[in-house]
Order: C-alpha cells, then sequence, then structure tokens
C-alpha cells in the first residue's frame, strides 16, 4: 500500500513538475511575446516617422547650406580712396581760390561717398549676422532630432537586451533544468500568497457593496421571499456583484490583460474591442444602479430610524442631516464596481499558481501517507514476528512434552505389539507378516 | 464513468430542490388584550408590548391585536390587523398606521365585565390559520383569570399544533396572594390547555425580558 502510495506520489511529482514547466514556459512565451510586441510598436513608431525624420533633417542641411552659402560673402571692404584723400588734402593752392573751392568740393563729395560706403557695409554685416542668427534655431533642431534617434536606438538596445534575457530563461525551461523549476516553484508561491491576499482585500470590498445595496434591493424584489434559507433580496444583491466581477474579467480579458478565456483573446482586434465597449457600458450601467441603491438605502435608513423612534415614544430628532453621508455612499456605491474589475489580475494568478500549490500540497501528504503506511507496515510485521516468537517460547514446553508422551505411549505400545507377535508365531508358525512390520516400525519412529 | 454522471445528476437534483423549497418564514402574531375590570388599566404596558412587535416583525409578517371582552369569540373583537407588504418602506407606514390605531383603542378602551379568554383564543387561532403565517405566536396579555357570562360554552379543544402561547404580564389577584396555589393553578391549567391542544407555552411577566420574544419559541 505505502509502495502504491509512493508511486502516486511520484506520478503527482511529475505531473506538478509538468505543469509548473507548462506555466512558466506560458509565462515565458507571454513575456517574450510582450516584450516583442513593444519593440514592434517602438519600430513602427519611431521608423515610421524616420522618412519624415530624414526630410526634415535634410531639409535643415539645405537651410543651413544655403545660410551659410549667404552669410560666406564677406562685404566689400571701403574703396582704397584714403590715399588719394590724402595726397588731395595735400595739396596746399590756398592762394587760389578756385583751386581751394574745387577740392572743397571733392572733399565734399568724397565725404559723402566714404559715408554711403560706410553704411552699406554696415547693412551688410549686419545681414550677414542675421542669417548666422537664423541657423542657431536649425542647429538646436537638429541637434534635438539626432538626440530622440539616440534614445530610441539605446531604447531597443535595452529591449534587446531584456529579449535575450527572457530568451534564456525560456531556454533554461525548455531544458527543464533545476534551477529553472527552483525559480518557478518559488515564483508560484509567491504569486499564490500575493494574489490570495489581494483577493481578500477584494472580498472585504466586495462585503461592503453587498451591504450598501442588499436593503435597498428587497425595497425591489422584496423582503419576505426566500430561496433556500436565505433571503431572496440577499441573494440578488450578491449576483450582482458577481454580474459586476464577471463583467470586470471580461474587460480585463478584452484588453488582453489577462487570459482566462483563450477565445476572447483570440478573437480578431474588432470583435474584442466592440465586446470592451460592452463590458465598459454594462459596468457603467451596473455602477449607476448601485449608486441609485445606495441613495434609496439611505432614505430607507432614515425611514425605519423615525419609525423606530416614534414606536420607542422618542420625538423624531430636529437637528438636520448631513448629505456627506449619502453622497460618501452614492460614490462608493459607484466606484466599487469599477475597482472589482480589478480583480480578475490576481484571480488569474491566484487560479494559476494553485495548480501547482496544490499540487505539491497533495504530493507532500501523500509522501506523508506513505510514511505513515510504511512505518505502520514495519510495526505490524515486526510485532507479528515478536508474536510468533513468543507463541513459540510458550508452546514449546507443551510441544516438548507432547512428543515425550507420545514417543513412551508408541514404544509400549510397540512392545505389547512385538509380545503378542512373538506369541502368535510360536502358535501358527505361519510366514511372517512384512507388511504389519513396517507399520509397526513406521509407528516406533 | 457512468457512475460518475449519475451521481453528477443526483448532486444537481439535490441542490435544485434544496434552492426550489420555498417554506414560509413569515411571523405571524396575534396579541389578546384583557379589557376586563380589574385588568384594564395595565393596557399602557400592552402599548409597549406592541410597540415593540412593531420594531421587529418584517416585510410580510401578520401581526393583529384582538380584545378580550365579554364575548371575545369574533371579528368586531379585532382592533387592528395588518399584512406587512414585501416592500419595507411600505410596510414602515403600514406600521406607524397600526401604532395610530392601538393608540386611539388604548385611549378609548371601555371596561367590560366578563374575560372570555377561550374565545379570542379560538379567535387568534383562526386567524393566524387564515394568515398562513410559518411561525404564529399568540400572546396573552392578561391575569388568565377566566369568567365567562351566562349562557357561553367555551368546552372546546384548543388545536394549538404549531403555535406558541406567551402569556405576558400575568398578574397576581388580590386573591392570589392570600392563596398563591390559586395563581399557580390558574397558570398551571392553561399551560395544560396549550400543551394539551400542541403547542408551546411560555410566561414572562417582567416585560423587560422581551428581547428575542418571537425567536426562542
Amino acid at each position: 500500500m505505502a509502495k502504491s502510495v509512493k508511486m502516486a506520489e511520484n506520478k503527482l511529482n511529475d505531473r506538478n513538475r509538468d505543469v509548473l514547466l507548462s506555466a512558466g514556459k506560458e509565462s515565458a512565451e507571454r513575456l517574450v511575446e510582450r516584450e516583442f510586441e513593444r519593440i514592434g510598436n517602438a519600430v513602427q513608431r519611431d521608423l515610421e516617422g524616420y522618412p519624415q525624420l530624414q526630410r526634415q533633417l535634410n531639409e535643415g542641411l539645405i537651410k543651413l547650406e544655403e545660410d551659410y552659402q549667404q552669410s560666406i560673402e564677406i562685404p566689400q571692404k571701403l574703396p582704397g580712396w584714403d590715399k588719394v584723400i590724402k595726397a588731395i588734402v595735400g595739396i596746399q593752392p590756398k592762394s587760389d581760390p578756385l583751386v581751394g573751392n574745387m577740392l572743397e568740393d571733392i572733399h565734399q563729395t568724397l565725404s559723402e561717398q566714404h559715408a554711403k560706403g560706410l553704411e552699406k557695409h554696415r547693412l551688410d554685416a549686419s545681414k550677414r549676422h542675421a542669417v548666422l542668427n537664423k541657423m542657431l534655431p536649425l542647429l538646436r533642431g537638429i541637434k534635438k532630432t539626432l538626440g530622440g534617434l539616440d534614445k530610441s536606438l539605446s531604447d531597443l538596445n535595452f529591449r534587446a537586451k531584456r529579449i535575450d534575457q527572457y530568451m534564456n530563461n525560456y531556454d533554461e525551461i525548455r531544458n527543464q533544468t533545476d534551477k529553472a523549476l527552483r525559480t518557478l516553484s518559488s515564483s508560484s508561491l509567491t504569486q499564490f500568497f500575493i494574489s490570495g491576499a489581494v483577493l481578500l482585500v477584494a472580498f472585504g470590498g466586495a462585503i461592503i457593496n453587498f451591504n450598501l445595496i442588499a436593503l435597498p434591493m428587497s425595497e425591489m424584489v422584496g423582503g419576505a421571499s426566500y430561496i433556500g434559507p436565505y433571503k431572496t433580496s440577499d441573494i440578488a444583491g450578491l449576483v450582482i456583484i458577481c454580474l459586476e466581477i464577471c463583467t470586470g474579467i471580461f474587460l480585463m480579458e478584452s484588453l488582453r490583460i489577462t487570459r482566462l478565456f483563450p477565445i476572447i483573446g483570440s478573437m480578431d482586434d474588432r470583435m474584442r474591442m466592440t465586446m470592451f465597449w460592452i463590458a465598459l457600458s454594462l459596468l457603467a450601467i451596473l455602477a449607476g444602479v448601485e449608486s441609485a441603491l445606495a441613495f434609496m438605502r439611505d432614505r430607507i435608513a432614515a425611514d425605519l430610524e423615525a419609525l423606530r423612534q416614534s414606536l420607542a415614544g422618542m420625538s423624531p430628532s430636529t437637528v438636520a442631516g448631513s448629505v456627506i453621508p449619502t453622497v460618501g455612499q452614492m460614490v462608493m456605491s459607484f466606484i466599487l464596481p469599477f475597482i472589482l474589475t480589478f480583480v480578475a489580475i490576481p484571480l488569474e494568478s491566484f487560479v494559476a499558481s494553485a495548480r501547482t500549490i496544490l499540487g505539491l500540497a497533495a504530493a507532500w501528504m501523500l509522501r506523508i501517507l506513505a510514511f505513515a503506511l510504511r512505518i505502520i507496515g514495519n510495526l505490524s510485521y515486526y510485532t507479528g514476528r515478536l508474536l510468533i516468537n513468543i507463541y513459540d517460547l510458550i508452546i514449546f514446553p507443551a510441544l516438548w512434552l507432547e512428543g515425550i508422551v507420545i514417543q513412551g505411549f508408541f514404544r509400549a505400545q510397540a512392545e505389547k505389539d512385538s509380545a503378542e507377535r512373538e506369541k502368535n508365531q510360536g502358535q501358527d508358525a505361519t510366514i511372517p507378516n512384512l507388511g504389519s512390520m513396517d507399520e509397526e516400525k513406521e509407528m516406533v519412529q | 464513468m457512468k457512475l460518475i454522471r449519475f451521481w453528477l445528476i443526483v448532486l444537481v437534483i439535490i441542490l435544485a430542490s434544496g434552492c426550489m423549497q420555498q417554506t414560509n418564514r413569515a411571523t405571524g402574531v396575534y396579541m389578546l388584550l384583557d379589557t376586563s375590570g380589574t385588568y384594564a388599566v395595565e393596557l399602557k404596558k400592552a402599548q409597549l408590548i406592541i410597540n415593540y412587535l412593531l420594531g421587529v416583525l418584517q416585510p410580510g409578517d401578520t401581526i393583529a391585536v384582538g380584545r378580550i371582552d365579554t364575548g371575545s369569540f369574533s371579528e368586531k373583537d379585532i382592533v387592528a390587523k395588518v399584512k406587512f407588504d414585501a416592500r419595507p418602506s411600505v410596510a414602515n407606514n403600514q406600521k406607524r398606521s397600526f401604532q395610530n390605531k392601538v393608540n386611539v383603542f388604548v385611549s378609548s378602551v371601555s371596561q367590560s365585565s366578563y374575560t372570555d379568554i377561550s374565545g379570542g383564543m379560538l379567535q387568534a387561532i383562526e386567524y393566524l390559520n387564515e394568515s398562513e403565517s410559518g411561525k404564529k405566536y399568540i400572546l396573552i396579555f392578561s391575569d388568565l383569570q377566566e369568567e365567562l357570562a351566562k349562557g357561553y360554552v367555551r368546552d372546546v379543544p384548543l388545536e394549538l399544533s404549531g403555535f406558541n402561547i406567551i402569556a405576558l404580564n400575568v398578574t397576581k389577584l388580590r386573591a392570589d396572594n392570600l392563596d398563591p396555589k390559586k395563581y399557580l393553578g390558574r397558570v398551571a391549567q392553561w399551560r395544560e390547555k396549550a400543551i394539551n391542544g400542541g403547542g408551546s407555552w411560555r410566561v414572562i411577566n417582567d416585560l423587560e425580558r422581551l428581547d428575542n420574544i418571537l425567536n426562542k419559541g
């Protein structure tokens, strides 16, 4: 029996191992798939804009080139009239007024030309500076674009490294290494407890939600009918909460956040999104209904309290009730269904890890059972042997005595028989009966 | 495989029948108020008990208050009766209306010359059986001293199977103080009637102990 239990434990261990590896494989595939999806999205996002980026860069470079060409033209220097003017100024025919006037005119003309030339030079220089100023934002834009490109590339590099890591893990799982098994086992144990704790918190939220809608539900479905031992209104409230959780699960499924129902995940995107919107609408309607029920609950509770006061002979309270609790209840009733939607995530983890944990627990129990059976078997075997030995010890004197008595009896019988035979031989003198002699011998022996 | 399928079907049938079982959980209460001369002054206490019952009873339950007078086996002796609606808000209004009726009765009650408790019990049994309540309670607010007028015959056996009879505020009369055996005999007589009729019997004299009056039966 212990052997068959041990065999069952081995089989269960094999099954657990398969389940663990299968779950780990699925999880690793999912991670790699997600990462590839992200890389795909990033590449699509970045490379989709690559031609535009290239065009921008080209345009920027062309513009820079043009600006450079424009700024390369150095403004002309002022004409080399300085020497001429100096030479003319050096002439000193001050006695001749005609020459003096002529020189004065020349000087005036030259001064005007010089002023114009200077003005033109300044204008050219300022234009060149403006062109150079215009180049600065272009250069900054190009730098920014190149920076973005660099970031995208480093991001891709980072994701590629992560994929490498995931692929290594996946290989380890595929090769069924002990390290992978240990990691997966520890991971599922952690997942089991964490998701269990989150589910407990969610359960608390569901109870609060139930208490908010149980009383007003009796106003809708009646407070006097029962299904089995439970009030119909309580069951109706519970059904609404369960429906909200189910709708939340479908919502999460249609967003591909969870994979409790593979059929939803494998739907085409359009259908999936339709399902998402339907689930979201239903959830919003249910949340609205709950909010209305919470309002009704407040009214019923106030009415009940007034009745109790009246029955107790107390005058009803004149203090105006605050609207804050009513609003708080309504808001809470509206929000709780949406919060309960997220139960799908820990639920999935819990279900996935519970398979492994339950398998491990069952294997452990079988091991204990096999151990106990083996101990019981050994104890029974050695106790049996001990009892046989004790029995032998007790029975030995009796058997010994019996042997002695029987031997003595047969010996006396044989002696008596032989005496009788001798007597008969003497009387008959016939052929001796060999057969009877043999029998006697046997008896004596 | 067939065996598993068979057990699955059996399990489903058991679960379904468990869910389909409609047990009547409604409570029916009939309170008899003694309005005979010696006891009429106690009716204020009865008012408190009725208010307590109104606070305890749930939607779908039934309550009626009947008076014990010279001839109590009559619908005219039912002071107020109501079967609460399944909706709590409507039930609350019904309770208010019932309370008002009882208040009016207590303030304007006239004392009766005789005390026909058996007639009141018969009326209560009839009413509660008609109401088809799951749990039936008859509360007797009286000193249990029955005095029948000439011509009234009440030697009818009471059919009290499934009824919980609770005697409330059984006051001691002057003669009881002289000879307590009279009081004890009176209570024992009614107890015997209730148990012989198939019902249960309780006496609650301390009105502070009304908590769970309807649950202990």
